[in-house]
């Protein structure tokens, strides 16, 4: 261990928020939620090879309003994980690394989450609606 | 005050020699699921508000069974990798253990039940 007090780096509180360290944590809050999803992805797996009970009491949960929340949240987090995923992949091959350009990535990224977690929820709800 | 040198302390206690692997997989599994995550999202949304049987045939046909396969083993794996590191980073002691060797086998167990859910419902179709 330091025998001296060394200086700390700032608290994490006094940083102002920007969207790269933003968009680094969300990937991360994402991912820990998305694998909730999957446990849901295992229960409807379940679910539709068990009896048509199970089946059932599947469908009312995730018919249920709150089961319809989860769903959004997951679509939304799964779409967000899977942009800023490619984000992640595209840095490995080291493109985009120029300031700009995380930016800019980050942004598009935002933008197509959001029109695309749209045009989801918009498809589920019509297909559900009409069932 | 310890009289050993600083680097003697930590040599011998670095890379545990598989950083890269771990590197590698996450990758891997994030290549196989850039590919799945479309797939699934376009089945999943054909699904809504089908009854078991139609949901049955549908996941029950080889092709699409195979992805499903491919589909849960990649999460699986995906997700174990990327919780392991966050539990790394954020908890430590006795219950970072805990829930490295909890995470493990839930992410195990949940593969194979979504595997077994597959085959019973491709092998009964």
């Amino acid at each position: 261990m330091a025998a001296q007090q060394r200086p700390l780096s700032p608290h994490l509180q006094i940083y102002s928020r920007q969207i790269t360290s933003v968009m680094s944590i969300m990937h991360r809050a994402t991912g820990v939620f998305l694998a909730l999803g999957a446990f849901a992805l295992m229960a409807w797996l379940l679910a539709c090879a068990g009896d048509p009970d199970s089946f059932a009491a599947f469908q009312s949960l995730a018919g249920s309003m709150l089961g319809k929340i989860a769903l959004f949240a997951f679509a939304g987090a799964l779409v967000y994980h899977f942009l800023n995923g490619i984000r992640h992949l595209l840095w490995d091959v080291g493109w985009g690394f120029e300031i700009p350009r995380v930016y800019a990535s980050g942004y598009v990224v935002l933008a197509l989450t959001v029109v695309i977690t749209a045009a989801i929820a918009f498809v589920a709800l019509n297909a559900g609606g009409a069932a | 005050m310890s009289l050993r040198d600083p680097l003697a302390l930590a040599r011998g206690l670095g890379s545990a020699k598989d950083g890269v692997r771990h590197w590698w997989l996450q990758r891997l599994t994030a290549i196989a699921l850039m590919a799945l995550v479309p797939w699934f999202v376009v089945t999943a949304l054909g699904l809504v508000g089908a009854d078991q049987l139609t949901v049955r045939a549908t996941i029950g046909q080889p092709l699409n069974a195979t992805l499903m396969l491919a589909f849960v083993f990649s999460l699986f794996w995906h997700a174990q990798l990327g919780l392991q590191v966050v539990v790394e980073d954020y908890v430590h002691g006795w219950l970072e253990i805990a829930l490295q060797i909890f995470i493990k086998f839930a992410c195990a167990l949940a593969a194979l039940a979504s595997a077994l859910a597959i085959g019973r419902i491709a092998f009964s179709v």
